[in-house]
C-alpha cells in the first residue's frame, strides 16, 4: 500500500472510533492542541476541568455574566472560526480550544460629572471609531448575539441613547475588540454610551428626590427606632399582619 | 432519547399538563404560609434545620457554637500559610487602606474612601481573580429601596427584620432601610440606566417577602450594570488594583490590631507583604464550598476565605449555622444545574408547579420558606425527576406573557431567555425546571453599623459579614447591602486611618491558631483559606445531591 492509502486507512480509523465513543458518550477537544476525551454534553470550561486543568485565568462567574472565558475553537476540518463562553457552549466532537486569558484594549478616562452627552461625546473619547469598515466581524463574534456594528454605527452617528440600548447586554467579554481590524474597543465604547444615558438622557424619578428629603429631614428614624426596641411578640405580630402588596389579585409584580 | 422542543419525551408529558391548566392556575389565589405553617414546613423540609448539617466548633473566639461542617473543616483547618516562608522586613506595598476582595463591596468601599479624602495611591484593592469577578456582577433580579409614597423605610426595615427570623442586628438592619434610597441616588449619578415607566418613575416589582413592590432592575442584569458603573468610576480615577493576587493572611502588630495582610500572586507565587492602616474585609461568599452538597449559583472565587482569615486574627462570626439556598435554581439541562433563575421571574407572574401541574405554594415567600416546599414536593413524589436524578418542579414562565403581553419575558428577562435557548428551550412558551440551589452566606464576620468588626483596624463589608439579614436575606437586599456597608467601610476607614498608627507587624497570631488546633487536638489534612475549589477530573461532572 502507498504512502497515500496509509493516510486513507487511518483516517477512517479514526472516523470509526469517533463513532464508537459517541454511542459511549465522549468526544475528543483539543485543549491548546492536547488531546483529550471528554463526557459529552458537559461545557467547555467543565470539559477542560475533567483534563485535569484547574483554572486561574479564563474562569469567572461560570454563568455567563463576567466575561472572563472568552473561548476562540475551531472544529477540525472546518473552515470557520468559532467564539463563544467556556462556561455557556457545550463541547463537541474535535473541538480545537483556546481561551483569552486577557484583553487588551485601553479606556478612555473621563469624568462623568464634567463631560456632556452630544453628537461628538463618543466619537471624541473614542475617534478610532470612524474607522469602521462595516464588516460585521463585531457582531460575528459575539457571544452574547448583540447587533455590535449597529451599536458602533450608532454611536458614530452620535445616537447615545440608541447606542446604549443596543448594547445593554454586553458582558464585556473583548472578543468583538480582538477580532476588529479597525481597532475598535466596542465593549469600552457602550460602557460610556451607558453611562451617558443613565446620567443624563433618561428621565429622573420625582419620588426618589421627594423620600431622599424625608429621610434627610429623619421622618422616619422615629418610627423605625420604635420597632427596634419592640419586645420579639410585638414586632412578630406586627410583622404577621402586614399587608403583601402583591398577594392583591391582578398586582402581581407590580406592572 | 426522544427530545421535543429541548425536553425529553417523558418530561414534555408534565409539562402538557401545566399547559392544559395554565389559565386555571394563573387566576388560582394561593395565599402565603401563616407564621406557624412556615416553621412547620422549613423544621421538616430546610437544611438549616437537619442534624447532620451542621457541628460545634472546637477552636477561637466562637468555640461551642454550631456552624455548617464545611465552614467548621476550613476553621478547623491548618492556616495554608507558613509564617516561616514570609519575610516581613520587606514591605511590598505601605498604604492606608488595604481592600481585600474587588467585587461591589470593595470598589465602593474604595470609591468612598477616595471621596473621604484617601488619596487613590494610599489605597489598594487586592483580588483573587479579576475586578469585578464577583457574586455583584451575577444578582440579576435587582435592588431594593423604600421611595414610592405609598412605600417607606420603616416597611422595608420590618421586612429586613421578619425575613431574617427576627435575628438581625437592628442596627444594621436600620442602615439598610434608609440608606437605601440615597444609594439609588448614587446610582443615577453613576449613569446606571434602571428599568423607568414613561415618567421616569422606577418600574419596581415586588419579591419574596417583601410587603411592597420596592424592587429597581435593570433588566435581568441588573448586578452586572452596577458592578460595570461602579467599576468604570474607579478605572476612570485609577484606583490601584492587584489581581489574581488573594490575601492568604491578615496581619496583625504588637498592638493587636489588624495591619494589612500577606497577598499570594496565583501566577508567579510570591507572596507580597502588604502594610495598612486599616484593612477593609470585602471577600464575599463561600458558595463554592457546596455546603450541604447543593450546588451553587456562586462565582468561581466564592470560597469564603475572608471568614477564615478574619476568624484567624480574632474576630467573631455570626449565623453560619444557616445559608441560603435559592429556591429557583436551574435543575435542567444537566450543564447549567445549580445556575440561577431569577427570582424576577415570579417577580413577574411565574408561578411554581408540581409535576401534575398544579400550584403548591405563594410564589414569594422568603427564600428559606419557599425552597423548603420545593423540596417537600420532591421528596413526596410530585417533584420530576431528570435523567442524572436531578429533582425539580416547573416555574411555568409562560404565564408572564399571558399576564403582562406577549413579549415583556424577551425585554425583562433577555438574559434568562438567552440562556435556555442555548439548550433549545424557549421559556416563553414551556416552563423551566428549577430546584433550590446554594446561593447566599447569611451570616459572617460581626460589624457594627459604622463596619467595624471586634478587631482594631479591620472593617468588614459585604456578604463576607454577619448581623445585617440575621438568618435569612431577603430578594434584592445583597445588591443594597454591598451598597450600603461597601460606602460606610470607606467612609469609617478613612476616618479611622487619619489617627491610627500601625506598630511592628507580625504573624504571630497564626503560630496562636495553630497552637490551639493542636491544644484541641484536631487532626486535619486540610488547609485554609482554599483560595479556589477543586473540579478536576470527575469533580466537573455535577454532584449528586445527597439532600433527598
Amino acid at each position: 500500500m502507498n504512502e497515500e492509502g496509509k493516510t486513507l486507512v487511518k483516517k477512517l480509523d479514526v472516523k470509526k472510533a469517533t463513532n464508537v465513543e459517541k454511542k459511549t458518550g465522549t468526544v475528543e477537544v483539543f485543549v491548546m492542541g492536547k488531546s483529550y476525551q471528554v463526557p459529552a454534553g458537559l461545557t467547555i470550561m467543565k470539559a477542560i476541568e475533567y483534563a485535569g486543568y484547574k483554572f486561574i485565568r479564563s474562569c469567572g462567574c461560570r454563568a455567563g455574566f463576567c466575561g472572563a472565558c472568552s473561548t476562540v475553537y475551531r472544529i477540525e476540518d472546518e473552515q470557520k472560526l468559532g467564539f463563544d463562553l467556556a462556561c455557556q457552549k457545550l463541547v463537541e466532537d474535535k473541538m480545537c480550544l483556546v481561551q483569552l486569558p486577557f484583553v487588551p484594549a485601553s479606556k478612555a478616562e473621563y469624568d462623568i460629572e464634567k463631560i456632556k452627552p452630544s453628537e461628538s461625546t463618543l466619537i471624541t473619547m473614542y475617534p478610532e471609531i470612524a474607522r469602521c469598515v462595516s464588516c460585521n466581524t463585531c457582531t460575528k463574534s459575539c457571544p452574547q448575539d448583540i447587533d455590535v456594528m449597529k451599536y458602533i454605527q450608532n454611536a458614530v452617528r452620535g445616537d447615545i441613547a440608541k447606542c446604549a440600548e443596543i448594547s445593554f447586554d454586553c458582558i464585556q467579554c473583548g472578543l468583538c475588540a480582538m477580532r476588529c481590524p479597525a481597532d475598535i474597543k466596542h465593549y469600552h465604547v457602550s460602557q460610556l454610551a451607558r453611562r451617558l444615558r443613565g446620567k443624563y438622557i433618561d428621565k429622573r424619578s420625582k419620588n426618589l428626590s421627594k423620600r431622599l428629603k424625608e429621610i434627610e429631614n429623619r421622618k422616619y428614624d422615629k418610627d423605625v427606632e420604635k420597632l427596634m426596641k419592640m419586645g420579639k411578640d410585638d414586632i412578630m405580630e406586627k410583622y404577621s399582619s402586614r399587608e403583601i402588596e402583591a398577594e392583591k389579585e391582578g398586582d402581581l409584580g407590580g406592572d | 432519547m426522544k427530545m421535543i422542543d429541548g425536553y425529553p419525551e417523558y418530561m414534555m408529558k408534565s409539562i402538557k399538563l401545566a399547559e392544559e391548566k395554565r389559565e386555571k392556575n394563573i387566576s388560582a389565589k394561593v395565599t402565603p404560609l401563616s407564621m406557624k405553617e412556615r416553621d412547620e414546613i422549613l423544621g421538616k423540609y430546610h437544611p438549616d434545620y437537619m442534624k447532620n448539617t451542621k457541628r460545634e466548633l472546637k477552636v477561637g473566639m466562637d468555640k461551642g457554637k454550631m456552624l455548617y461542617n464545611g465552614i467548621v473543616d476550613l476553621l478547623e483547618a491548618k492556616p495554608v500559610l507558613n509564617p516561616k516562608d514570609v519575610d516581613l522586613s520587606s514591605v511590598d506595598f505601605d498604604v492606608d487602606i488595604l481592600i481585600v476582595g474587588g467585587g461591589g463591596a470593595g470598589t465602593v468601599a474604595a470609591l468612598f474612601a477616595y471621596e473621604s479624602g484617601v488619596p487613590k495611591d494610599n489605597m489598594l484593592i487586592v483580588t483573587k481573580l479579576r475586578h469585578g469577578d464577583a457574586n455583584s456582577m451575577m444578582a440579576q433580579g435587582g435592588i431594593q429601596a423604600a421611595d414610592r409614597s405609598d412605600d417607606s423605610p420603616v416597611l422595608h426595615y420590618l421586612d429586613i427584620y421578619g425575613g431574617g427570623h427576627f435575628a438581625n442586628k437592628p442596627e444594621l438592619a436600620r442602615a439598610l432601610a434608609l440608606d437605601a434610597p440615597k444609594i439609588i441616588d448614587w446610582h443615577e449619578n453613576l449613569g446606571v440606566m434602571y428599568d423607568r415607566e414613561e415618567d421616569g418613575e422606577f418600574m419596581e416589582l415586588s419579591g419574596g417577602g417583601t410587603c411592597k413592590n420596592r424592587m429597581h432592575s435593570a433588566k435581568d442584569y441588573t448586578g452586572m450594570e452596577l458592578m460595570r458603573n461602579i467599576r468604570d468610576k474607579s478605572r476612570n480615577l485609577e484606583i490601584p488594583v492587584l489581581e489574581f493576587c488573594p490575601i492568604v493572611e491578615l496581619l496583625t502588630d504588637d498592638n493587636g490590631q489588624v495591619a494589612g495582610g500577606i497577598a499570594f500572586n496565583l501566577e508567579t507565587h510570591e507572596y507580597h507583604v502588604i502594610k495598612a492602616k486599616a484593612t477593609i474585609m470585602a471577600t464575599g461568599g463561600s458558595g463554592r464550598l457546596h455546603l450541604s452538597n447543593y450546588p451553587t449559583t456562586n462565582h468561581y472565587g466564592a470560597t469564603g476565605d475572608g471568614l477564615i482569615m478574619a476568624y484567624h486574627a480574632g474576630a467573631n462570626l455570626l449565623d453560619l449555622d444557616t445559608i441560603q439556598i435559592h429556591p429557583t435554581g436551574d435543575a435542567f439541562p444537566e450543564s447549567i444545574v445549580g445556575i440561577l433563575s431569577t427570582e424576577k421571574i415570579r417577580g413577574l407572574g411565574a408561578k411554581p408547579l408540581n409535576k401534575n401541574g398544579d400550584p403548591f405554594v405563594f410564589p414569594l415567600e422568603p427564600r428559606d420558606v419557599e425552597s423548603a416546599t420545593f423540596i417537600r414536593e420532591c421528596k413526596k413524589g410530585r417533584g420530576i425527576k431528570t435523567s442524572t436524578g436531578m429533582p425539580g418542579v416547573w416555574l411555568d414562565s409562560p404565564m408572564i406573557d399571558i399576564i403582562h403581553g406577549e413579549g415583556t419575558t424577551e425585554a425583562k428577562l433577555a438574559g434568562e431567555v438567552r440562556k435556555f435557548k442555548r439548550f433549545g428551550i424557549d421559556m416563553t412558551k414551556h416552563p423551566i425546571l428549577v430546584y433550590p440551589t446554594l446561593h447566599y452566606q447569611n451570616g459572617g464576620v460581626e460589624i457594627n453599623e459604622r463596619c467595624e468588626t471586634k478587631i482594631p483596624g479591620l472593617f468588614g463589608a459585604g456578604e463576607v459579614t454577619g448581623g445585617v439579614h440575621g438568618k435569612n436575606r431577603l430578594m434584592g437586599n445583597s445588591l443594597l447591602d454591598y451598597n450600603v456597608f461597601g460606602r460606610r467601610a470607606g467612609i469609617y476607614a478613612a476616618k479611622y486611618v487619619k489617627k491610627a498608627k500601625t506598630g511592628k507587624i507580625t504573624l504571630s497570631h497564626v503560630d496562636k491558631y495553630n497552637k490551639m488546633l493542636e491544644k484541641a487536638n484536631i487532626k486535619t489534612a486540610k488547609t485554609a483559606p482554599i483560595l479556589l475549589p477543586e473540579y478536576r477530573g470527575e469533580m466537573a461532572i455535577s454532584r449528586s445531591l445527597d439532600i433527598l
